[in-house]
């Protein structure tokens, strides 16, 4: 990917979608892509140290104690609410397929959404949907 | 009439390697294919080493730029060189079973710096190469690949290779530019001229990462002013506690920004570059407000990287990412996507790990990939020959104080900390063994015997103590870590006690 198709896939993505071009640029220099093959965790439930993922390509499976809890493929993202509380995560996510994600280093997090406020609101909103879903099945 | 000095010279100069078939190919004669060659000719492995240089060396026979390393070399370390615990305090010296052929850097070294110089490095791997007795096709170039059957024919400048197994150690080397309009008015790092020759030039420095302050700090005393812009804020690897953020020997050029020297560091992007009668207009565009700005300077050049030279071989099917163009690869730094390729040397950093607290392992580096080199051939050792690795036996009382030392002083945990580790197993039948050093992130997510793997960690204050990853029942579910040490020794009773408490149940 050139830096041209880099910024055009990070503008597709929801929670990059209120970001004018600057600013993709600058969210391109700050996250790193990554590659990883099926079958690998990219999140590991109770591991310190975790970082903050947005799916660019590929399949995962949020798995709590072992048992499938979600699906996740390009545009989700996943690591924020252990960042958030300061915990370790309470579930692994698993690579169904190679998968590439763009990472975030864990102590950038909070800088990163202080510095793009409309990205956290889109977070937020994403938050809440899983939120009201959870609410919902209860 | 033939002489017969000439005959022996002819004799002498066939090239070895011919063009053919072999059980593994490898591709580079810089570091990272001169270590995996040397790993491979220790296990018996047959195989052919082709490059495209005249000599070893890889990126060292150009680079670093103004002929001084950023790795350092410490001779006087209160250990043996010929001892592995050395290789902690020398970075640069490739690695050997055979104590007669380690730490060889130092005794190259003029004794000026603890950096060696560029012409020192490039020397060490020569001498590296002669006493271990590798072997080398130079001046043959890698040009095309095809797949045949399962396995993979190299088109070269000397003939079609054929071989199952192929390990790439072609660097991180071909010349990145972003695609920025008018990017060809720039420079790219590759090809800044001598020094001097931007005298009184004013510069503007694309790229705030070390190969831009290391542009910006040898050009100092002759460039102003000097410009250095991206859009990602820079960082110092003391902050960063890795060498992903600038290095301490680069930030002079940040001091005289802080200080108003006449070097200015922004963070913005490059929108475009033109021509103008008084040289160039950089027009930029501030990352936080996006408001604009244009410099009028002399020179441009990029500091954008490099993308891996990997010609045609997402044709024959290695999955690539990123903007460096780097393969997809599995814990042995095997191709997700191609088996039997592998990649060596400084291509291995794309593996990231665990990269816990967004640390990344040192595998771009000498001092890391010489280590992962070792995982790699182990790894075509074991799934294309046959060839299991050794598993000592460990008797239990030893296996507090094993785990300790290796925490204390084992260089490929220092060099590859959260990324390398040693790990004990149990087997069924009761008897612990040592599993050598293994890739973490494929110890904790792969099942296997009980056991624990220890290695050293840096958290996000910067601390740096040794972390414990225990399997049981087949599964890695978290960490520990043990306490800091003031001088990183921890073979003391009180790290005794802390370990033997994680691991009791598992290896007692």
């Amino acid at each position: 990917m050139n830096q041209a198709e880099i910024l055009d896939a990070l503008a597709g993505l929801a929670l990059f979608s209120d970001l004018d071009r600057p600013q993709l640029e600058a969210v391109a220099h700050t996250m790193s892509e990554e590659a990883f093959p099926a079958g690998q965790r990219i999140l590991r439930q109770g591991f310190s140290g975790s970082g903050f993922f947005v799916i660019l390509d590929g399949e995962v499976s949020v798995r709590v104690d072992g048992s499938d809890v979600a699906r996740l493929a390009k545009g989700d993202f996943f690591g924020e609410i252990s960042l958030l509380l300061g915990e370790p995560p309470v579930a692994d996510v698993v690579t169904l397929v190679p998968v590439k994600a763009l990472q975030l280093a864990g102590p950038d997090l909070r800088a990163f959404l202080l510095a793009y406020p409309p990205v956290m609101y889109r977070m937020l909103q994403s938050v809440s949907r899983r939120l009201e879903r959870a609410n919902r099945r209860g | 009439m033939v002489s017969r000095r000439a005959a022996a010279a002819a004799a002498h100069t066939e090239p070895i390697f011919p063009a053919g078939s072999y059980d593994v190919l490898v591709v580079g004669s810089g570091p990272g294919g001169l270590q995996v060659s040397y790993y491979l000719s220790r296990l018996g492995i047959d195989h052919a080493v082709i490059s495209a240089d005249p000599e070893p060396g890889g990126m060292f026979r150009r680079y670093p730029f103004f002929q001084r390393l950023l790795s350092w070399t410490k001779p006087h370390a209160q250990l043996a060189h010929d001892s592995t615990e050395y290789e902690r305090y020398d970075w640069n010296s490739l690695v050997a079973f055979e104590p007669e052929h380690r730490g060889l850097m130092p005794g190259l070294m003029d004794g000026s710096s603890e950096f060696p110089s560029r012409a020192e490095m490039e020397a060490g791997l020569r001498l590296f190469v002669e006493r271990t007795g590798l072997r080398v096709r130079y001046d043959t170039t890698w040009q095309g690949t095809s797949r045949e059957g399962d396995g993979y024919v190299l088109h070269t400048s000397a003939g079609d290779y054929r071989s199952r197994v192929v390990i790439f150690a072609v660097g991180i080397a071909e010349p990145l530019l972003p695609d920025t309009p008018g990017i060809e008015h720039a420079a790219h790092y590759a090809d800044t001229r001598e020094a001097a020759s931007y005298a009184d030039r004013r510069l503007f420095i694309i790229g705030k990462q070390n190969s831009g302050f290391e542009l910006a700090s040898g050009l100092l005393q002759w460039a102003s002013p000097i410009i250095l812009a991206s859009p990602r804020p820079a960082k110092l690897s003391v902050n960063l506690h890795s060498l992903d953020g600038v290095r301490a020997r680069y930030i002079q050029p940040w001091e005289d920004a802080e200080l108003g020297g006449g070097v200015y560091i922004l963070n913005a992007s490059i929108e475009r570059i033109e021509r103008h009668a008084d040289g160039l207009a950089v027009h930029t565009r501030r990352s936080d407000t996006a408001e604009p700005f244009v410099a009028q300077v002399d020179e441009v050049i990029a500091a954008s990287g490099f993308r891996a030279p990997l010609l045609d071989l997402p044709q024959v099917g290695v999955s690539v990412f990123g903007r460096s163009g780097l393969p997809a690869m599995d814990n042995a730094y095997q191709s997700a996507t191609a088996p039997g390729i592998y990649f060596a040397g400084t291509i291995g950093q794309a593996v990231s790990g665990l990269k816990k607290y967004g640390i990344p392992a040192n595998s771009g580096a000498v001092h890391g990939h010489r280590y992962n080199g070792r995982l790699l051939v182990d790894d075509v050792a074991r799934r294309w020959f046959g060839i299991e690795r050794p598993r000592p036996e460990v008797a239990p009382e030893d296996v507090v104080g094993r785990l300790l030392a290796s925490a204390t002083v084992a260089p490929e945990l220092w060099h590859q900390k959260s990324y390398l580790a040693r790990a004990l197993s149990r087997d069924p039948d009761g008897v612990i063994r040592d599993e050598g050093i293994v890739s973490l992130a494929e110890y904790v997510d792969a099942s296997g015997p009980d056991g624990v793997a220890i290695t050293v960690e840096t958290d996000d204050s910067g601390d740096i103590h040794p972390a414990v990853y225990v399997r049981r029942r087949g599964r890695v579910d978290g960490d520990a870590r043990l306490d800091s040490s003031p001088l990183h020794d921890y073979r003391d009773a009180e790290h005794r006690a802390q370990l033997a408490a994680l691991i009791g149940d598992v290896l007692a």
